[in-house]
C-alpha cells in the first residue's frame, strides 16, 4: 500500500470515501512525519493534539455521508494567517505570544470544508526574502539534497514560504497555504519541486493575513500536484466583503478546467526573461517546456515584455514603501514585544529596534524614505508609473497569447549562508515571479525537471487576469509532459 | 542621492526604528546600493503615463454605513502588553 503521507489531497479524499482508512489515521501518520522531520524547522507551532479533535470531527461527519472537499485533510498553514486561540508570529519576534482572537477568512474557508489543521509554519519575516533565512525561529532547511560529490551544505527551500514547500515536499502535510508578494509561492515551489500558483489579485481574500505589501500580496495553495491545487484553490478563493480588493466574482470549478486539452492555445515566449547568467539547464528546461506545449497542439508565439528589466527595482520601491505604512502597527502598545523606554516614542524605537530583524528594518526604513518628503515623486511615483508600464506590457502580450511560458526562477536551490552578504543578489531571486505581481496577474509553478545536481525546476505558467483556469490547464499539460516523480531524499 | 548619516538617523526617526550611532555608516551603505541600484528606473520616459492606482480594474464598492462589528473590548485587549481598566497601557505622555 502507498504511504497514507505520499497521498495528493485528490487521493487521500477518495480513500476516506472508500473508507481504506480514516481520517485519524490519516492525520496520526502526518503528526509522525511532524516528529521525525522536525529538523528541518518547517513548523513554529505544532498543533497536533487540535489536529487529532478536528479529525476525529471529520470522521464523524464522514460516517454521517458528509463532509466537505478537504474533510480529514491534513494541511498546513504559513504562520502570516491568522488562526484564533493559535499563536501566529510572521516569522517576526516582535509578535512575540500572539493570539489572534479570530481567523483569517482563508483559513476560516479551508476549516470549513473539513481540513485538518497540522500547525503554524515557518517563513521569513514578514514573507520578506527569497531563502526563508530571516525568520526570528530559524531557517528551513530544503528536504532535498544535490547529488554526492556537488558537497554543500544543507540547501534553503526558498522564501517567503519555504515551511510551506518544504513541508509539502517532505510529506508532512498533504499541501499547505502560501502567500506571494513577489513570488513567495511560486520559488520555493520551484525549489522544492512542488506546485504553486499565485492567483490574480483579488481572487483570494487577504483578510486575516499579516500585511507586507498590500497591492501585491496574494495567498494561495502550495501542493503536489496541479490537481491539488485546482481543488485547494477552488476553497481558498472567492469574493469577501471584508477585503475591499477582493473581487465580486464567481468562483469556476478550476478542477473542471484540467482537460487536459490546450490544442490552438498561444502560448507566449518572452524575450526578454532570456536573462544573462541563466544556467544552461534553465534555458534547455524552458525550450523542453516549449517543446511539451506544442506536442500537445499549442502554439509558441515569441512576445517582448520590454519593461521587464524594471521590474525588480519597482517592486523594491513599491513593496517597501507600503510594508513601512504597514509595519507601523507594530508599537509595542496593541500586541506582541515591548520594550520599554523614558518616553513613549523611545518605547516605540527600543521595540522595534529589538523587534523586527535586519532585512525587515532594511525594507521598512527603505519605505520610509522614498515616501519621504522630498523623494516621493522621485521614487515612489516613479515606480507606480513604470508599474502601469509593465502592466500594459503584459495585457498587449494578451492579446495575442492566451498564456506565458517562463522558467520560475533563475537558479535551482541554493545553500544555506550563499548570497546572505548581498540583499541585492538575494533580490534577483525573483526576477521571473515579481512582474506577475506587479501586473496582478495568475502565476503558476509545475516542477519541470531536475538539475546536473538533481535539484527541482520549476517552470512558470502566467495568465491573463482571472483566468486560473487556463493556467492550472496549461499547468497540467506540462506536468504530465515532464512526469515529475522524483523526491527528495530527506524525511527528517 | 547619497544617504549621509544623518539623513539615516532623520529616517530612523520617522520610522521609530532605533538604529544606534556606530551602525549608521553600515547602513547608509547599504540603503545607498539599493537606492543606487532602483535609480535604473530614471532612464525609462514617464512624462505621459499615469501611476498605476489599481492593479485590477475593478469598481471600488460602497458599504452601508452602518455598525456591523464592535462591543469586543476584551477581545482587542487581550493580546495588550500593558493594558488597565479597559485601555491601552503606554508610558506617560502628559508632563
Amino acid at each position: 500500500m502507498v504511504e497514507l503521507t505520499d497521498l495528493t489531497l485528490a487521493a487521500a479524499r477518495a480513500g476516506l470515501d472508500a473508507r481504506e482508512f480514516s481520517a485519524v489515521e490519516l492525520t496520526k501518520a502526518h503528526i509522525a512525519a511532524m516528529d521525525q522531520a522536525r529538523a528541518l524547522n518547517a513548523f513554529i507551532t505544532e498543533t497536533p493534539d487540535l489536529a487529532l479533535e478536528r479529525a476525529a470531527e471529520s470522521d464523524a461527519r464522514l460516517a454521517k455521508g458528509e463532509g466537505g472537499v478537504l474533510e480529514g485533510l491534513p494541511i498546513a498553514i504559513k504562520d502570516l494567517f491568522c488562526t484564533k486561540g493559535v499563536l501566529t508570529t510572521a516569522g517576526s519576534h516582535i509578535l512575540d505570544g500572539f493570539k489572534p482572537p479570530y481567523e483569517s477568512t482563508v483559513t476560516s474557508k479551508l476549516w470549513a470544508a473539513g481540513a485538518v489543521g497540522l500547525g503554524k509554519l515557518n517563513l521569513d519575516e514578514f514573507a520578506m526574502g527569497s531563502a526563508n533565512i530571516t525568520s526570528y525561529y530559524g531557517p528551513v532547511i530544503n528536504p532535498w539534497t544535490p547529488h554526492a560529490g556537488a558537497a554543500r551544505g544543507p540547501l534553503v527551500p526558498g522564501g517567503s514560504s519555504g515551511g510551506s514547500a518544504a513541508a509539502v515536499a517532505a510529506r508532512i502535510a498533504l499541501a499547505a497555504t502560501g502567500t506571494d508578494t513577489g513570488g513567495s509561492i511560486r520559488q520555493p515551489a520551484s525549489f522544492c519541486g512542488i506546485v504553486g500558483i499565485k492567483p490574480t489579485y483579488g481572487r483570494v481574500s487577504r483578510w486575516g493575513v499579516v500585511a507586507f505589501a498590500s497591492s501585491l500580496d496574494q495567498a494561495g495553495p502550495m501542493t503536489r500536484t496541479v490537481e491539488d491545487a485546482a481543488i485547494m484553490l477552488g476553497v481558498m478563493a472567492g469574493h469577501d466583503p471584508k477585503d475591499s480588493t477582493s473581487a465580486p466574482m464567481p468562483v469556476p470549478d478550476f478542477r473542471a478546467a484540467l482537460t487536459g486539452d490546450i490544442r490552438g492555445l498561444k502560448i507566449g515566449i518572452p524575450r526578454e526573461y532570456r536573462v544573462d547568467n541563466m544556467p544552461v539547464e534553465i534555458d534547455r528546461l524552458w525550450q523542453q517546456g516549449i517543446e511539451w506545449l506544442r506536442a500537445a497542439g499549442a502554439e509558441p508565439v515569441e512576445i517582448s515584455l520590454p519593461m521587464t528589466k524594471y521590474a525588480l527595482p519597482v517592486y523594491y520601491i513599491i513593496a517597501p514603501a507600503e510594508a513601512s505604512a504597514n509595519l507601523a502597527r507594530y508599537d509595542g502598545v496593541k500586541f506582541g514585544l515591548r520594550v520599554p523606554g523614558a518616553s513613549l516614542d523611545e518605547m516605540y524605537e527600543n521595540t522595534r529596534a529589538a523587534g523586527f530583524g535586519a532585512e525587515v528594518k532594511r525594507r521598512v526604513l527603505i519605505g520610509t524614505y522614498v515616501l519621504s518628503a522630498g523623494y516621493y515623486d522621485a521614487y515612489y511615483l516613479k515606480a507606480q508609473r513604470i508599474r502601469t508600464l509593465i502592466a500594459r506590457d503584459f495585457e498587449a502580450a494578451f492579446q495575442k497569447v492566451d498564456a506565458i511560458l517562463t522558467p520560475t526562477a533563475p537558479s535551482a536551490a541554493f545553500a544555506i549562508g550563499e548570497k546572505m552578504d548581498d540583499p541585492l543578489a538575494m533580490y534577483l531571486n525573483d526576477v521571473f515571479t515579481v512582474p506577475v505581481n506587479l501586473a496582478g496577474l495568475p502565476g503558476l509553478s509545475v516542477p519541470a525537471g531536475l538539475s546536473a545536481d538533481g535539484l527541482p525546476l520549476g517552470l512558470q505558467v502566467i495568465g491573463r487576469a482571472f483566468d486560473e483556469a487556463t493556467v492550472l490547464r496549461v499547468g497540467g499539460v506540462l506536468e504530465t509532459a515532464a512526469a515529475f516523480t522524483a523526491t527528495p531524499a530527506r524525511r527528517g | 542621492m547619497a544617504l549621509d548619516k544623518a539623513t539615516v538617523a532623520r529616517i530612523a526617526t520617522l520610522a521609530r526604528i532605533k538604529v544606534p550611532e556606530a551602525d549608521r555608516d553600515a547602513l547608509g551603505h547599504e540603503l545607498n546600493n539599493i537606492l543606487h541600484w532602483v535609480e535604473q528606473l530614471d532612464e525609462v520616459d514617464t512624462a505621459d503615463v499615469p501611476p498605476m492606482a489599481s492593479v485590477v480594474h475593478l469598481t471600488q464598492p460602497l458599504r452601508d454605513d452602518v455598525v456591523t462589528d464592535g462591543a469586543r473590548a476584551d477581545d482587542v485587549l487581550k493580546n495588550a502588553p500593558g493594558a488597565a481598566h479597559g485601555f491601552f497601557t503606554v508610558p506617560k505622555v502628559i508632563e
